[in-house]
């Protein structure tokens, strides 16, 4: 019956590019700006966050220019204010927030759970229109003065002391975070609403899961953040006094709000990216993820918890003492269900069948890289060394190794695992090897150097340090050249395998998941007939079992 | 069709738990800073007018009865009560909206705006403000640390109120859309999902002023 | 679970040719619910007298229970307003844990930002 079902293996040899899919079923630019096809909107995130994520790499290449000497020679020390501020809001408002949910979960989250679209289509378009009119104001804003307050406007500097443009940014990200409120909104309803038949939420892909986690903390946190703009706006332009010290105002309540949101913020950029990797490591271990249950209950809970821990980016700022004992243990225990999915993957490694194809190189440089983040994360939640290492490059070095060598990894796994879905065409594996390879020596020369020079004393957000820093500067440096190299690359080759690619067909990984079993790229209203699912997720060993049996399915 | 008006309200519902997050973020600056100042936040909320303020709450209870009658209407295809009952909730709000235009402008009069040529001479000198003082005779006159936090009071006054009456004028533009669409039936032939949906809304803008009013209004108005 | 196979996605609202339901007289909430004007009146009734009751309230002398009650009887009043006029008592379970998730939140921001400021005096240990 539907057995036969589970997973096609179509021949590989014959396959060819689909003539209707979603790409050639409708011309012209209006079909693409005024789409409601969940791939269409997709692919215009992508295009988009590509590009601000080139801004956003370009500023990161100047500070690293800059901090080749210990003078600030470079540039004055207000324009690289100017330039690390812009880096972290692009880097993480109109660049990791979005990543994942936006391009790989837009486009396979109806894929994966059988659906034709996602719930509300027309507010997937007008989240793009949202994040593209944020991206605008955030350039508008760079080109007429940028803001040099740090990502994190800090108040009473950014309402009080700078003349740069604060409000622009802060209605910028204001939008923005419309932008991601109303994605996430989106894949709550379309999770609960619109799953095929026999797709309980046990049988979920993991993707699913994280994106689902990743979705609550961005529909409840974002909301936080909004009015914390709004505030710092009304205080800067109209001097309401609630964060200004002169009339009574409180500016730590400013970081009480700002990380409340702020701190889940992170979980919503790296747990979808953990849902990649349970599936890429599925597919290239040939094996079911191990601890189904547990992987997707710890998703939930990261989110849950996220919630509860945003002091710990507090602890210098004159919180009571007894209030850091409290967040403290909260921060500790939130690392917990992010170690159980780091056992649970390592343990569906093991005894597996593993092949090293560029999503799996990928992976393993998050396992890594992630682990070492995600450690450091505990030295700074213990409050007793936070107080020496925070606002250090130790802090730098951590959020870089958890967001560029965990999120960033696993996005560019997730680009290389699905775009033979995406575009029907592989990428060249020989080159992004390569590529995934000079990504991680390049970050690791980058950034390992930075937890070094953050415990020896090296301040953050400075343009100029003691000279006794600079050979680790260096470093870093030429890492971040490496580095660079290594994400030019991929943008390099996905653009030209568009043309000049191998031709996919419909299952190049003899993966499992709904989103294999039908053409690539896709048709526009993704299955011919609703698929009626009554199996379980990742069940490679009935694959291995049918493989013996299978001829050439045409 | 079932499923349709589940998944819209669900997401409505959702759109509203982060609105809970939105003001929430507002209700708690207020919380701090009236158990910081106390005595400046019970000065500046005597500054208010409680006729206004109660006033402005029955408006919008009477404008929280019309809307899921609207409803109610339109669940029963009552196609001309359905558009009286929008009727009536749109001009409720531009009711609302009015007496709290008046209340800014004496706010504005009186030099409580924040950071607008702000005075605290009514709480420094009670006596100098004859009318509140007549109400509230008993109130002494703050020392002039104190007297400078009623800024704050006013700005969160204004912030929460000012982002409550945004809400409303949003509202209150959607409105004016459905009436238009009611007129014309499109809600009276079985699709009340959009008019359950803003109902939704409606109400929640409704709540967030029924907060409002005792916080920014009656602290304390004992003699 | 319920299987749509239009093409046209779900949209908030639509007068076009969907007939499913021309045979019904009238349509239902989601669980098949229509409340009725009684229930409306009643309660609109309520919420007006506890506004009287509330302002009333605030001129008596309570010392610190004035917040208190205040408080109270705000939550009372937005109780019926989501429970009655906003149908969340005829609603699915999905719908309850939505507002309360949401209504949760708000309580951990508050309670856990007090956590600060209420201890700030304590001094160092």
């Amino acid at each position: 019956m539907s057995t036969d079902t589970v997973v096609r293996l179509p021949d590989q040899s014959t396959a060819r590019i689909p003539k209707v899919n979603f790409i050639t079923k409708e011309n012209g630019l209006l079909s693409w700006l005024l789409t409601g096809d969940h791939k269409r909107i997709a692919t215009l995130y992508l295009i988009s966050i590509t590009f601000f994520f080139a801004i956003g790499g370009a500023l990161a290449g100047l500070i690293r220019l800059e901090l080749l000497t210990p003078q600030s020679d470079l540039m004055s020390t207000d324009t690289y204010n100017k330039v690390f501020s812009m880096h972290g809001i692009i880097m993480v408002f109109l660049f990791l927030v979005p990543s994942i949910p936006a391009t790989l979960g837009n486009f396979l989250m109806p894929l994966m759970i059988g659906a034709k679209d996602l719930a509300l289509p027309k507010i997937n378009l007008l989240s793009w229109y949202l994040y593209v009119i944020a991206g605008f104001m955030i350039l508008y804003s760079m080109m007429t003065g940028g803001v040099d307050t740090g990502w994190t406007f800090t108040v009473p500097l950014s309402t009080h002391y700078v003349n740069t443009n604060v409000i622009t940014t802060g209605l910028a990200i204001f939008v923005a975070g419309f932008s991601s409120v109303f994605t996430g909104l989106n894949f709550i309803v379309t999770i609960h609403k619109m799953r095929a038949p026999g797709m309980t939420w046990f049988r979920l892909p993991l993707f699913v899961w994280s994106n689902y986690a990743a979705s609550i903390l961005m529909v409840l946190g974002t909301p936080v953040l909004a009015i914390t703009l709004v505030l710092v706006i009304l205080e800067r332009a109209f001097g309401i006094g609630v964060f200004d010290p002169a009339k009574g105002g409180d500016p730590i309540l400013f970081q009480h709000l700002f990380w409340f949101y702020s701190h889940p913020a992170v979980y919503i950029m790296i747990l979808p990216g953990m849902g990649v990797i349970s599936e890429v490591i599925s597919t290239f271990s040939r094996k079911r993820v191990f601890g189904y249950t547990a992987v997707a209950f710890s998703s939930v809970a990261i989110a849950v918890f996220a919630f509860f821990v945003w002091e710990h980016h507090m602890f210098i700022m004159g919180v009571s003492n007894y209030s850091t004992l409290v967040f403290s243990l909260l921060t500790m225990l939130v690392a917990v269900p992010s170690a159980i999915k780091i056992f649970n993957w390592s343990f569906t490694l093991y005894k597996g069948s593993i092949t090293f194809e560029t999503p799996m190189l990928y992976s393993f440089g998050f396992m890594g890289l992630f682990t070492i983040g995600g450690l450091t994360g505990v030295f700074l939640a213990s409050t007793g060394t936070d107080i020496h290492l925070t606002e250090t490059y130790f802090i730098v070095a951590h959020f870089h190794f958890v967001m560029v060598g965990g999120m960033l990894m696993a996005f560019l796994s997730g680009i290389h695992f699905w775009w033979p879905k995406w575009t029907g065409r592989m990428y060249p594996e020989k080159i992004s090897q390569l590529a995934a390879l000079i990504t991680f020596i390049g970050f690791n020369l980058t950034f390992f150097p930075q937890f070094i020079l953050g415990m020896l004393g090296m301040p953050r957000r400075y343009a100029a340090y003691p000279p006794e820093f600079q050979v680790l500067n260096v470093f870093s440096t030429a890492g971040a050249t490496i580095l660079g190299i290594g994400y030019l690359l991929p943008i390099l080759y996905l653009t030209w395998s568009l043309k000049y690619g191998e031709i996919a067909g419909d299952n190049p990984w003899q993966a499992t998941g709904l989103e294999w079993q039908i053409q690539s790229p896709p048709l526009t209203e993704n299955f011919p007939e609703i698929p009626i699912v009554d199996y379980e997720a990742y069940d490679y060993e009935w694959l291995e079992r049918k493989e013996k049996e299978v001829t050439r399915v045409g | 069709m079932e499923h349709q008006v589940d998944t819209t309200s669900f997401a409505m519902w959702l759109f509203l738990v982060t609105e809970i997050m939105f003001f929430g973020g507002l209700f708690c600056s207020y919380l701090i800073f009236r158990n910081w100042y106390y005595p400046a936040f019970v000065a500046a909320s005597h500054q208010l007018s409680i006729k206004e303020g109660t006033a402005n709450t029955a408006v919008l209870i009477v404008s929280s009865f019309t809307m899921p009658m609207g409803v109610w209407c339109a669940e029963t295809r009552r196609k001309g009560a359905l558009v009286l009952c929008l009727c009536l909730t749109f001009v409720l709000g531009l009711v609302f909206l009015g007496i709290k235009y008046d209340e800014y402008h004496e706010k504005y009069e009186k030099h409580h705006v924040p950071s607008w040529h702000y005075s605290t001479k009514a709480f420094t000198d009670p006596a100098s403000d004859p009318e509140v003082h007549k109400a509230y005779p008993d109130d002494k006159p703050l020392p002039l640390d104190m007297a400078r936090h009623t800024e704050v009071y006013f700005g969160l006054y204004f912030a929460m109120t000012g982002m409550h009456a945004l809400h409303m004028i949003i509202g209150i533009s959607i409105l004016g859309f459905m009436i238009f669409r009611a007129r014309a039936g499109a809600y009276t032939n079985g699709h009340v999902t959009f008019v359950n949906n803003f109902g939704l809304y409606w109400h929640f803008v409704d709540i967030v002023w029924i907060f409002l009013y005792p916080l920014l209004y009656l602290i304390s108005r004992h003699a | 679970m319920s299987v749509h196979n239009d093409s046209h996605a779900m949209q908030p609202h639509g007068g076009t040719g969907h007939d499913h339901d021309a045979n019904e007289q009238d349509v239902h909430d989601s669980l098949n619910h229509i409340v009725s004007p009684v229930v409306y009146i009643t309660i609109a009734g309520i919420l007006l007298v506890m506004t009287a009751v509330t302002a009333a309230v605030s001129f008596v002398d309570l010392g610190v229970f004035n917040a208190v009650v205040a408080l109270f009887i705000a939550c009372f009043k937005a109780s019926l307003v989501v429970l009655f006029f906003m149908h969340v008592k005829y609603s699915s379970k999905l719908t309850k844990l939505t507002l309360f998730s949401g209504l949760f939140l708000f309580g951990v921001l508050i309670a856990l930002t007090l956590s600060d400021y209420t201890t700030r005096a304590w001094g160092r240990w």
